[in-house]
């Protein structure tokens, strides 16, 4: 599945941009003029990456400091155990498109029985 | 060095743990912990853990597959330190001898004097503190808590999600005054008000009454608040009788420099037992925050690895959260010194503000609800500014 993100003119560099499809989506524009997309949501608990301090390819959680690396979307540090997954992300006629990955999402614990129908 | 100890099996312990190894330490390593289980997140006890959303084995810290090649001792409580010796000794009798020793036993929660022995109090601190009360408030009824401080502000919120009846008493006339001043301390608290749950300041308590069975808090004004269930929230004193005659100073914990270092070669102190020294604020400070255990045993274990010889950096300003009511409640910096706040975006009557600290027009702390996104700019802001 592929997705129109935005106009690459409009993310600048050291921003993130997540699109709410579910679950949500991060593209992060890197100092260096990279582009990647990670899953938004930290795999520890309900937090949202895109708000997160991006740092060269690395994103610090906002919420607990744990970090993962955009090209690989492992932990670099904990608290968080388990890897985000990583979206390939293709620039077409200056627009940001991010094809999600098929692979089984790592979700906390809290959000993973949200959407199991739990009573989080 | 031949042989580290670690002594304290929580957050900072871990951390120093792992910064051994990572720092390349490769000779015996050894962690004492006094409660029996592996270290565990200790945040959620007073959210989801006692809501009921997270059970124990997501508390766990360590990945499933990692091994420091640490040999473990749990449930053991350190009772001394020798320094003549160099050897920690434990409370049934064995003795582990040490070349380097980090200190990380924490801090345990104050109680209320003549409390103990009287059913339906709690205080929250350890896993299993937070599993008494966990059962507790699943059979509902009225809760006490004592101290409108983050413990107890979270407690309230998780019991009255759970449907309790809730009523807040704190001894000062503004709840969080301390953390986050007079006026943002009034807004956050003001969460409970919110939410219909009763907030009752300025008012010290005189007692609990019950006879096997708490059944109300006594104030110092007279009244009575009938309760079926108390949370005693009104702080933590660090863990550090241990080390008495030790040789390690002690004032408000641990005495520290910059990195962690104490007056005595080879042992340094983390977490939340260790008053580290502040460069910025130029005065000790006990940082009492989950970010800080996580983050500081890096430099402590470089110092100690070093012996010394390295030159403290300036750490990151303080950073904490909250979650209350669905509120996320982020800050960073110290508050005390600030000569001004300003609520720089949001509406405070949403509980959705954020609010930066100043001194002399510095910016010293930010404060956010519900503002991830700024208060992350912030932050970050604070940080360069201060570093």
């Amino acid at each position: 599945m592929k997705i129109p993100a935005c106009r690459l003119a409009d993310l600048p560099r050291g921003e993130a941009l997540r699109l709410d499809i579910d679950p949500p989506v991060s593209v992060f524009h890197t100092d260096d003029g990279e582009l990647f997309a990670i899953d938004d949501t930290c795999t520890h608990q309900d937090a949202s990456l895109a708000d997160g301090w991006l740092e060269g390819c690395e994103v610090e959680c906002p919420l607990h400091a744990s970090k993962f690396d955009l090209r690989t979307g492992a932990v670099d540090a904990p608290p968080a155990k388990l890897p985000v997954r990583t979206h390939e992300v293709v620039v077409e006629d200056g627009v940001i498109h991010v094809r999600v990955s098929t692979d089984a999402p790592n979700l906390p614990p809290c959000v993973a029985s949200r959407l199991a129908g739990g009573s989080a | 060095m031949r042989t580290v100890a670690v002594v304290g099996a929580s957050l900072a312990g871990l951390s120093a743990a792992r910064s051994l190894r990572k720092q390349g330490y490769d000779g015996r390593l050894v962690v004492i912990g006094d409660e029996l289980h592996r270290p565990y997140d200790r945040p959620p006890l007073s959210k989801e853990f006692l809501a009921g959303t997270l059970a124990e084995a997501d508390l766990a810290l360590e990945a499933h597959d990692e091994d420091l090649g640490a040999e473990w001792l749990l449930g053991a409580r350190a009772a001394g330190l020798d320094r003549t010796d160099r050897a920690v000794r434990l409370a049934d009798g064995r003795e582990v001898r040490v070349d380097g020793l980090v200190i990380a036993t924490g801090a345990a929660a104050r109680r209320l004097p003549g409390a103990d022995g009287l059913a339906g109090v709690h205080v929250l601190r350890t896993l299993d503190d937070a599993r008494a009360l966990r059962d507790e408030l699943a059979r509902g009824g009225r809760l006490v808590v004592i101290g409108g401080g983050f413990i107890g502000a979270e407690v309230a919120s998780t019991a009255y999600a759970l449907g309790l009846d809730v009523t807040v008493v704190e001894v000062a006339p503004t709840p969080l005054a301390g953390p986050l001043g007079e006026t943002m301390g009034g807004i956050v608290s003001g969460l409970h008000a919110d939410h219909g749950v009763r907030l009752l300041c300025g008012v010290g308590v005189k007692g609990l009454g019950g006879e096997r069975r708490v059944d109300a808090v006594l104030l110092e004004d007279g009244r009575s608040v009938p309760a079926d269930i108390v949370v005693v929230g009104v702080g933590a004193r660090p863990c550090v009788e241990w080390l008495e005659g030790s040789g390690v100073e002690l004032d408000n914990g641990v005495k520290c420099g910059a990195d962690g270092r104490t007056g005595l070669a080879g042992v340094v102190a983390v977490g939340d037992c260790a008053n580290w020294y502040d460069p910025r604020a130029g005065a000790h400070r006990r940082v009492e925050h989950w970010t800080g255990a996580r983050e500081r045993p890096d430099a402590a274990v470089a110092t100690l690895l070093a012996g010394g010889a390295v030159r403290p950096g300036v750490p990151r300003p303080p950073y904490f959260w909250s979650d209350q009511y669905g509120v996320r409640i982020q800050f960073a910096g110290h508050a005390a010194g600030a000569d001004s706040v300003t609520v720089e975006e949001g509406v405070v009557d949403e509980r959705n503000v954020l609010a930066v600290y100043r001194r002399a027009g510095d910016p010293v702390a930010v404060l956010g609800m519900n503002q991830p996104r700024s208060f992350m700019r912030w932050r970050k802001q604070l940080a360069a500014a201060t570093s």
